[in-house]
């Protein structure tokens, strides 16, 4: 008995073998993984704030924010760095997008999640996940080609290029997005809260509108704002669609120019590095990220702190 | 020599164990020891710690962030909470089966094969071997010899139950530590599952918690009552329900309270 | 919340609140008039959601019109060139696979490798929930910025120069978090139980994860990794930024040859101002429609085939 226990001493002893070496390294390797992550958005913002600087040693901040002239890609008597027109001009596509993509999105919402039967549903939801996963390239094409010539039809003395061609197909593109993360706020209402008002008698119109609207509130606007991050971010199809030029118009059918489609100007055409007209890429890109990040930032703050507690 | 003897036939020795989830006390001062080739039942009200004292047991506490424990669990001359401790040589050692049958999503051979596969096993004949070992003392072979490519988790409630069984007998442990195994069954496989135990005693060492006074009247050997994190009394099984020394545990079979 | 003081909860503020209580007292032509309201929205939410599948519609129509015919042999087979008549999608076809060739695996790797740390090890810390809001705010980037990023980083920085390999990385970066996402929401419906048993056998952590947590939530993760390669295979905004050029006559031979894709060659021939240059362009997004749907079709497949009973 004594040999026993004395023949199983340290049985359970940790060992340093090959496999335990492994097992310590694994995680210091995902973590690493993880990190680039976080590498990323450091990267992002160094690099942005790192050329901005350097932009704004040369231009000054305040004829870059209050200026009302953006002609960076001229030779430099001409240049002038006044951001604001392209700021209106992004504005102007994203108040149009808005326009089409927050009442048919809501709509759609409603229509998904309060009266659709599952038939519909299972029909529906694919065709707007694919509406989700065409390129961007695609509806700028689609912008070009069919939305603007359809729009002139109506108004002969527009441009081919203007912003409500590209506002609109804008919307279009985020509608899958409202419309999908609408409905995922609305499905969360349980369904007692609906059961309640019906059983007062109320028709659907009433449920959706009077009581489930109201409690998935504040999902529904963080994916409005969602919604128009997107839109600000969006790139191929102002620059295929809207023009570039910029200007400060509320005039829709004015061609314009938006931040993104300036970037892609200024990155495709033949700027030295170094030179103030490609500073000005980091400047207007610190200024788009700014303006997403902020309302990403407001999204996630308005779906945590209203949420509806049931 | 005789009580060296005597010593090493305690296979577990538990000594002022305390555990703490945060700053919740779930259980107090245990002093427990027990002996090889025993049942023994746990059995207390729900939230008495006895599932916190199995865990206890094969380490799984470890697993809650915010667990703390003070006391020492001696296994083979050793604390099983050392710092120099394998936790998965210890868990190797000490098996358990969960409450509701949990079979991984793979064929019934893969499941028993597990445990040796992941202590390093390779060969496919040595690991037939140890299949077909385990399915047998589990009284699963006959039923499954024929489909051992097939998922296990087509298998019945029971089988499965028996499979998990099987799966920790295939690591070959010392004691095997069951957590309700019976909550999730009909009554005509909870009694082939309690017949298991019996078999089982045999060869392991079996800790058992259960809701059910009557299994734990039928199955185990010594029986041990907690309550609210405490060990109230711990004694043969037929004395503690026959002749209870504490009037707590009195209250608890007769059915005062729980 | 109690159903009933929900409701109330949320007239609170309302101007007039509705008198849903009365309802049943109401003459009948106010029961018909509020019947009939919700007939005319039942009829315009249907409409606003058939938008979508009109505009699909009309967007597909439009493509295949202008396009169908210019899909032959010739298209696939030719470079790009000055002449319409000549030019293809060679080159552009070649590159595409080459950036998601390389792309595969990196995401592969970091997108799962940092969803298995952020479930299975990392501790539920400030620094845990500072990496996951990092990510999700990652996820909303416009990606032209990511195109900055790649410029400034891999190209200048890194010397790599107007690469597949560039292209790569910052097609990497950018997909990452729609990878970290999903993989994270497969790898998180892995049932506890299952981890439990795997440990109480003396598994260790990487042996549970490699053996019980990935083979079970590969599916999910798989479907996941598809969709984030079908939205880099339509990006062309990144692309254009590290300055992946549109008039290329090889195809890439190794991955520091320079490259085009086939979002940007599409780009390309849009700008032109010649109509037979909008029939290439349609002609280029079918075949890149074709792609996005055929791997779109294959996570569905995927996701079909191993969503089991037992799941």
């Amino acid at each position: 008995m004594k040999n026993h226990s004395l023949a199983t001493l340290g049985r359970f002893r940790r060992k340093r073998t090959l496999g335990r070496v492994w097992e310590s390294m694994i995680p210091k390797f995902l973590l690493a993984c993880a990190l680039v992550s976080v590498l990323t958005t450091l990267g992002i913002v160094g690099t942005l704030l790192k050329e901005t600087i350097s932009f704004f040693t040369k231009v000054s901040l305040f004829d870059y924010i209050t200026g009302t002239k953006w002609t960076a890609l001229f030779n430099e008597a001409q240049q002038s760095f006044g951001v604001l027109p392209l700021i209106a001009g992004t504005l102007l596509v994203t108040g149009i997008a808005a326009l089409v993509a927050i009442p048919i999105g809501l709509a759609s919402a409603i229509y998904l999640s309060e009266y659709a039967n599952p038939k519909v549903r299972k029909v529906v939801k694919p065709i707007l996940e694919v509406l989700a996963g065409v390129p961007t390239i695609v509806y700028g094409f689609f912008a070009l080609t069919f939305i603007t010539p359809l729009l002139r039809t109506i108004l002969p003395d527009m441009g081919v290029f203007n912003a409500v061609s590209a506002g609109i197909v804008v919307g279009i593109m985020i509608i899958p997005l409202i419309a999908s993360l609408s409905e995922d706020a609305m499905s969360a209402v349980p369904r007692s809260i609906r059961e309640a008002a019906y059983a007062m008698g109320c028709t659907k119109l009433e449920v959706a509108l009077k009581v489930v609207v109201p409690a998935a509130l504040s999902g529904i606007i963080a994916s409005f704002v969602l919604g128009l991050s997107r839109a600000i971010g969006e790139t191929m199809i102002v620059t295929i669609a809207a023009g570039a030029t910029p200007r400060m118009t509320l005039d829709p059918t004015d061609s314009i120019q938006t931040m993104t489609s300036f970037i892609v100007q200024a990155a495709t055409g033949d700027h030295s590095f170094g030179s103030i007209a490609y500073g000005a890429i980091y400047a207007v890109g610190m200024t788009l990220f700014i303006f997403t990040l902020l309302m990403n930032l407001l999204a996630q703050y308005i779906s945590r702190r209203f949420k509806e507690e049931y | 020599m005789m009580s060296q003897a005597t010593m090493s036939r305690y296979v577990i020795q538990v000594e002022n164990l305390d555990v703490f989830y945060g700053e919740k006390q779930a259980l107090d001062k245990i002093q427990m020891s027990i002996e090889e080739n025993t049942v023994v039942a746990l059995i207390g009200p729900s939230g008495c710690g006895k599932s916190t004292f199995l865990r206890a047991l094969n380490r799984m506490n470890d697993m809650i962030p915010s667990v703390r424990i003070n006391g020492a669990i001696t296994m083979h001359d050793e604390n099983i909470y050392d710092k120099s401790i394998d936790v998965e040589m210890l868990r190797k050692e000490v098996g358990m089966v969960f409450q509701a049958p949990n079979p991984f999503p793979k064929s019934i051979y893969d499941n028993v094969a597990y445990g040796p596969r992941v202590h390093g096993e390779k060969n496919r004949k040595v690991l037939d071997e140890i299949v077909e070992r385990s399915l047998r003392q589990a009284a699963l072979w006959d039923e499954v010899k024929d489909r051992l490519k097939d998922r296990a988790t087509g298998l019945s409630g029971g089988q499965q139950q028996r499979l998990c069984i099987a799966r920790t007998l295939a690591v070959e442990p010392e004691i095997i530590l069951m957590d309700e195994p019976t909550s999730a069954l009909d009554p005509i496989s909870t009694a082939k599952i309690e017949e298991l135990i019996q078999e089982l005693k045999r060869k392991f060492t079996i800790i058992i918690v259960t809701h059910n006074m009557q299994q734990a009247a039928r199955i185990s050997d010594r029986t041990a009552f907690f309550l609210s994190g405490e060990l109230v009394e711990e004694d043969q099984t037929d004395h503690l329900f026959s002749n209870p020394h504490d009037q707590r545990t009195e209250d608890y079979i007769t059915g005062r309270f729980g | 919340m109690s159903a009933e003081k929900a409701i109330v909860h949320h007239q609170r503020g309302k101007p007039t609140p509705p008198d849903l209580s009365l309802v049943e007292k109401r003459e009948s032509s106010h029961f018909g008039f509020r019947r009939w309201k919700n007939r005319c929205a039942h009829a315009i939410f249907l409409l606003s959601t058939m938008v979508g599948v009109f505009v699909l519609g009309a967007l597909l129509w439009d493509v295949v019109e202008e396009g169908w015919a210019w899909v032959t042999p010739d298209f696939f087979n030719n470079f790009a060139s000055r002449l319409p008549e000549q030019a293809g999608i060679k080159a552009a076809f070649w590159g595409t696979l080459w950036v998601i060739g390389l792309t595969i695996p990196l995401t592969f790797i970091l997108g799962i490798g940092t969803a298995i740390y952020l479930e299975e090890y990392a501790r539920k810390n400030r620094f845990t929930r500072f990496i996951q809001l990092n990510i999700s705010n990652l996820a909303g980037v416009p990606s032209i910025v990511f195109g900055i990023l790649g410029l400034t980083l891999f190209v200048r920085l890194a010397g790599l120069g107007k690469t597949v390999v560039a292209g790569s990385l910052t097609m990497t970066l950018l997909i990452l978090p729609i990878v970290i996402v999903a993989a994270r929401e497969a790898i998180s419906s892995v049932p506890n139980n299952l981890r439990f048993a795997s440990f109480a056998m003396g598994a260790t952590q990487w042996q549970t994860i490699r053996r019980v947590v990935l083979p079970y939530s590969m599916p999910g993760i798989l479907t996941g990794v598809i969709l984030a390669l079908s939205r880099a295979i339509g990006e062309t905004a990144p692309l254009l930024m590290i300055g992946a050029v549109s008039f290329i006559a090889f195809t890439p031979g190794y991955a520091l040859d320079a490259f085009t894709v086939m979002p940007i060659q599409i780009y390309n021939w849009v700008s032109q101002p010649q109509a037979e240059f909008q029939h290439l362009a349609a002609a280029g997004i079918l075949i890149l429609l074709a792609m996005l749907l055929s791997m779109n079709a294959f996570a569905v497949f995927l996701r079909n085939r191993f969503a089991r009973k037992d799941r």
